[in-house]
Formats: C-alpha cells, sequence, structure tokens
C-alpha cells in the first residue's frame, strides 16, 4: 500500500509539472500582459520598468522557473480586477460550487443508482421504460436549454423558487453555506436539478447495465437457490459487484462538475467558481486562470486517487494483486 | 413410506423466436430420503433444466408448463414465489459448477454463509459464526474460523467447491442438487469431494441429485442412474445393475466412450452423429437416426418400459436380456 501511495504521488508530481508548463505556455506565453497591466499611455520608461518588474524581459525558460518558483511557495499573485490574492478568491468562492456540486452529484447517484437497478432487474416493466425515457431526456438536451425552461416553469410561471443567486447563508466552520438555510435550499434546487440531469442519465445507464449483466451471472443463481430474497440479491451481491464503475463515474462527475458547472452557474448568476473563471477569463484576469487550472488539476488527482483507493476498498482481488 | 422426492410428468419450455423449445419433456422419477441418484446425458439434454426446475428457479423465458414436483408430500409446482424462496436453502440446495463463478468474489466467505442463513432465520451474531465454522469444518476447510474473513479468490479452487458445499449446507437441506461440482476441479480434487460428499449425505441423510455428463464419477457417488436424452429421460436403473448390462443403445453407446472400458493403444468408441437440436427432432425416438438398431418401428415414439427390479427403458430394441 505505502509503495502505491508513492507511486501516486510521484505520478501526480509529474502531472502538475506537465499542466503547470501547458498552463504556462497557455496563459503567460501568448500575448502581453503588460497591455493590460498598465495604461496605454504611459511613457515608454515606464513601460520598460513594468516589463523589467515583472521579469518579462527574462528568456522563456528563466521565467517558467520563476513562475514554477512562486508556484511551489504558493504564491498565485493577486487578482487584476479583484485587487486581492488570488488564492482567497477563489477559496471564497469554493463553498458556493461545493455545495452545488455535492446536491447535484449525490442526489443523481442516490435516485440514479436504485431506479437504474430497478430498470435493469425489470427491463420490460412500464416503471423501467418510463425511467429510461427521463434518462434519455437527461442525456441529449442541452444544460443551459433545460435551465432556461427551469427557470421559466419554477421562477417565472409558478413562482415557486427564485431565478438565481445563492440566497441565505450560514456559517459552519467558517465557511458560509446556502446548505444551513431553508432559503439557501430553495436557491440549491434549480440549479442542483439542472446540473444532476446529466449526471442522473448516466448514473441510471451504468446502474442498469451493470443489473442486466450481474443478474444473469451464477453467483445471482447460487444466491437464489439459498433462498436469498430478491431484494437481499440486489442490495447485498449486486450492487457491490457493479459498485466499481459507479463510483469511477461518481468520481469524474464530481470532478468536472466542481471544475466546470460553469453553464448552471452563469444562468442561475450562482457565485461559484466556474462563474468565477468565465468572467476573469472575459476581463484577462490571467492570475485567476492560472490559479484555476492549478487546482483543478490538483482537484483531479485527488479525486482519483481516492476513486482508486476506494477501488480496494471495493474489490478484495484488487487488493491482493498490489500486495505482491 | 412416501418419497421424498416425487417428480411427475415434468415439463419445461423455452419460448424461442422459432417457436417453444422443450428443454424437459416429461420427466418422472422418485428419491427416497438419503438415496444418491445420478443424472446423466449430454449438454442439452435437460439435465440441468430438470434441476433447476426443481428448485422452481428456471429463468424466463423458460417456464415449467406441466407436471408435478412434489417434496415430501408438497406440491411445489405453481407455489408463489415467496414460498418457494423459504424453500430453496432450506429444503433444497442447489451446488453449481464452477465455483469461481457462484461464490461472489466481492464478499467475505463469512458474509456469504451469513446471507445464506439470514435467509431462513433470525440468528445471534455468536451462534452463526459457530454453525458456519462448524459447517465448514465439516466439508474439510482446515482453520475456518480464520478463514470466514477470506475472500473466495484466496482459496484454491477445490477449497472453493468445498465453502460452496458449505453454504448448501448450511441450513440441513434434505436435497442437494449438485450440478456437475466436480466437473471444473483437478481429477485428484474430484475423488476427494465425491468421497466427502458422499458420507456427508450419509450422515446427515441428505437427498442428492447428481448431475453429470460423466458416467464414471458418477458411478462413484450415486446408488441409482437417470440417463436422460434429448429432454426425456430413456433409461433409469439402480447403477451396477445399468453397467452391467444397459437396455439402452445410447447408454450402452455412452458406456463404451468411457476411456476405462478401452483397450489401450485402440481408438474410443463414438457414438455415431450428434445430439439433435431441440427444434428439430426426429419422430419418435429421439436417438434413433444415431442407432444401429433403428427399425421403422423406431418413428413412433416408445414408452418407457419398467422392467422390473426398479429398472425401466425407453426403446423398441432393448439391449441385453429383459425379464418378462
Amino acid at each position: 500500500m505505502l509503495g502505491f501511495m508513492i507511486q501516486r504521488l510521484l505520478q501526480a508530481l509529474v502531472v502538475m509539472l506537465v499542466i503547470s508548463a501547458l498552463v504556462f505556455i497557455g496563459v503567460y506565453a501568448v500575448g502581453n500582459p503588460i497591455d493590460v497591466l498598465i495604461s496605454p499611455d504611459a511613457t515608454q520608461a515606464i513601460r520598460e520598468a513594468a516589463i523589467k518588474a515583472y521579469g518579462l524581459d527574462q528568456p522563456l525558460w528563466k521565467q517558467y522557473l520563476d513562475f514554477l518558483a512562486r508556484l511551489v511557495r504558493g504564491d498565485f499573485g493577486r487578482s487584476f480586477i479583484y485587487n486581492m490574492p488570488v488564492l482567497d478568491l477563489i477559496a471564497s468562492r469554493i463553498p458556493a460550487t461545493l455545495e452545488l456540486t455535492l446536491v447535484a452529484v449525490l442526489g443523481a447517484t442516490f435516485l440514479g443508482v436504485p431506479l437504474g437497478m430497478y430498470a435493469g432487474y425489470r427491463p420490460d416493466s412500464v416503471l423501467a421504460k418510463i425511467i429510461m425515457t427521463v434518462s434519455i431526456f437527461g442525456f441529449s438536451v442541452p444544460t443551459f436549454w433545460i435551465g432556461l425552461v427551469l427557470i421559466f416553469t419554477f421562477a417565472v410561471q409558478l413562482g415557486w423558487l427564485p431565478a438565481g443567486n445563492r440566497g441565505d447563508t450560514a456559517t459552519l466552520f467558517g465557511v458560509e453555506w446556502s446548505l444551513l438555510t431553508a432559503n439557501g435550499w430553495k436557491h440549491l434546487l434549480l440549479p442542483a436539478l439542472n446540473l444532476s440531469l446529466f449526471k442522473f442519465a448516466m448514473m441510471v445507464r451504468l446502474a442498469r447495465a451493470g443489473t442486466r449483466e450481474t443478474m444473469l451471472t451464477d453467483t445471482v443463481r447460487f444466491a437464489r437457490a439459498a433462498g436469498e430474497s430478491e431484494f437481499t440479491i440486489l442490495r447485498r451481491h449486486v450492487l457491490r459487484l457493479i459498485a466499481i464503475p459507479i463510483v469511477t463515474v461518481f468520481g469524474l462527475e464530481f470532478g468536472s462538475t466542481m471544475a466546470f458547472a460553469v453553464v448552471t452557474e452563469t444562468i442561475f448568476s450562482w457565485p461559484g467558481v466556474g462563474k468565477l473563471i468565465i468572467d476573469s477569463i472575459s476581463s484577462l484576469d490571467r492570475p485567476v486562470m492560472v490559479a484555476y487550472l492549478m487546482l483543478v488539476a490538483f482537484f483531479f488527482i485527488i479525486i482519483n486517487l481516492l476513486v482508486d483507493l476506494s477501488y480496494a476498498a471495493l474489490d478484495p482481488r484488487l487488493r491482493t494483486r498490489r500486495a505482491t | 413410506m412416501s418419497p421424498l422426492l416425487e417428480v411427475r410428468d415434468l415439463s419445461t419450455q423455452f419460448a424461442t423466436r422459432n417457436g417453444p423449445l422443450k428443454a424437459v419433456d416429461g420427466v418422472s422419477f422418485t428419491l427416497a430420503e438419503g438415496e444418491i441418484i445420478g443424472l446423466v446425458g449430454e449438454s442439452g439434454s435437460g439435465k440441468s433444466v430438470t434441476g433447476f426446475s426443481i428448485l422452481g428457479l428456471v429463468d424466463p423465458p423458460g417456464r415449467i408448463t406441466g407436471g408435478s414436483v412434489k417434496l415430501a408430500g408438497r406440491e411445489l409446482v405453481g407455489l408463489p414465489a415467496s414460498e418457494l424462496r423459504r424453500i430453496r436453502g432450506r429444503e433444497i440446495a442447489m451446488v453449481f459448477q464452477d465455483p469461481s463463478a457462484t461464490l461472489n468474489p466481492v464478499l467475505t466467505i463469512g458474509t456469504q454463509m451469513q446471507l445464506a442463513l439470514e435467509a431462513h432465520e433470525r440468528i445471534g451474531a455468536a451462534a452463526m459464526q459457530d454453525r458456519c465454522v462448524a459447517v465448514l469444518t465439516r466439508v474439510g476447510i482446515p482453520d475456518a474460523a480464520r478463514r470466514l474473513d477470506a475472500h473466495p479468490h484466496q482459496f484454491s479452487g477445490g477449497m472453493r467447491q468445498r465453502v460452496a458445499i458449505a453454504i448448501a449446507l448450511l441450513n440441513r437441506p434434505r436435497l442437494i442438487i449438485c450440478d456437475e461440482p466436480t466437473t471444473a476441479l483437478d481429477v485428484s480434487i474430484q475423488a476427494q469431494i465425491l468421497t466427502e460428499m458422499r458420507s456427508l449425505a450419509e450422515e446427515s441423510r441428505t437427498a442428492v441429485i447428481w448431475i453429470s455428463h460423466d458416467l464414471a464419477t458418477v458411478s462413484s457417488i450415486a446408488s441409482r442412474l437417470l440417463v436422460m436424452y434429448a429432454g426425456r429421460i430413456i433409461e433409469e436403473g439402480p447403477i451396477a445393475a445399468v453397467l452391467r448390462q444397459p437396455h439402452h443403445p445410447y447408454t450402452a453407446g455412452l458406456l463404451a466412450s468411457l476411456p476405462a472400458r478401452a483397450e489401450p493403444g485402440t481408438d474410443l468408441v463414438q457414438i455415431p452423429g450428434s445430439t439433435p437440436s431441440l427444434f428439430d427432432l426426429p419422430p419418435g425416438c429421439a436417438f434413433q437416426p444415431r442407432c444401429g438398431f433403428r427399425t421403422a418401428a423406431c418413428t413412433i415414439m416408445p414408452d418407457l418400459v419398467p422392467t422390473g427390479m426398479g429398472r425401466s427403458h425407453r426403446c423398441h430394441h432393448p439391449l441385453g436380456e429383459i425379464p418378462a
């Protein structure tokens, strides 16, 4: 296990290094940040001083090493627009995205997996057909359109739920959470529903395919021959056997939603990191973009590690293979 | 005394695109308490489906279309699913061919035994542990208490099949259906399992239906033999008598093709032709196209004729001396 962790840690370092190079080339080396930083009518002397101050007169590799050195120290610079340390800025936005993602991905999983298992267990039933139709809908209709339809229906026509923003929050561990207030939940519901529909569809499909396949195996026959009830078989045998792909997709979806809930956050004016990155791209706020991309890469590495660790917990055969 | 199991005119069909497929066609036999019978036939002869039909475990599109299965006088055909579930495992258990496919790879042996026990009774953790250890020890698993936490892949093939047999024995069933349980094992392990199975059945007065394509293994465990061909029983009798003088040409062909009976250095005797498709059975006796003794009479289906001494055959031209 220790060897595995060390190996993964080294892999993660290499990945972060490659990402940092890509981000550096993509964001820093293209275009001239000086044009954004100082006013166009500054004198040539001021201009050159600024170029020197930001190290832009150095060769590219030197600039990259400086950039790397700052990253290692955790110095992502200050946002041009908000004029505050980038890390603080992102950290202030993460709770909003985190709670949105949690509700959307957990909701999609806890609803999608049982329904998908049912659809795989009784594929010819009416309910299974309804579930599958909804899942096709969730797959094929674009997120932005559903978001607009949700706003139109529940906010504009029915007036049941607010159309945007985060609503009331309460503080826990020094962080503001909408999850802790009824008003916050009201605001959270529509964007979470919007985000979760695609994930729900995916979970349904995965659980259905896995269940259909597993129900035909001798493991299920043997459990039936032992007199175990169908519910026990589904819950104790089948669910465990189909867990690995579900956990994989759960991890990937969690990561990508954290990173790229851009469309939903924009439509519902949800003040999360997705909204922040879109705003910073349109205002050329480079330090924010860089920090954000590095953070996303870091995030995915952590999630993949957790997913891999949970494989070992879910499938004992992987444990021994790794030990040898 | 009434028999433990009484199967009468059992028919099981599978609905297919080409019409119904009669996998089991009017099978009748009885089984006394503690008796071991061998059910022999080629693949597709209906022997496994017979086993599953007795348990009420025929997967759709298959279903029992007629006949009766009585366990200690109680009719099982047509029982509601919940009643059948209570009989499975507790009254009739089943062991399958491939233990690496039947045991759940992601659950410990202890958990799987627990599920099989809990299907039939509420039992405390300590009592459960004792029961599991006792049964595992009985089937010859050393250090059973420690092995409860092990997963199937940590056992050898033979040990895995012992675990499966232990799960089948757990609720002290009156009948165990063994569907080729030694076919996937090494020959030396086969012999061990056969011997142990016989003594287990004797000790606990458990009846056994031993399904196999291999006359040699069956003859070392069973006292009575049923030979199936194309969904029907074609010969039945005490095993020694049938082996000494088979009445049906198909049984004779099976015997002649046993390697142990061949002269060293000579080719094995084969039954000419191949098993007929159940969709396309010849008129009358299903074996007649491959039979050296066929006459015009064979296009009419022969009855299963009892000839005394517990023997019967389904042939117009039986071999050997038939007592009148």
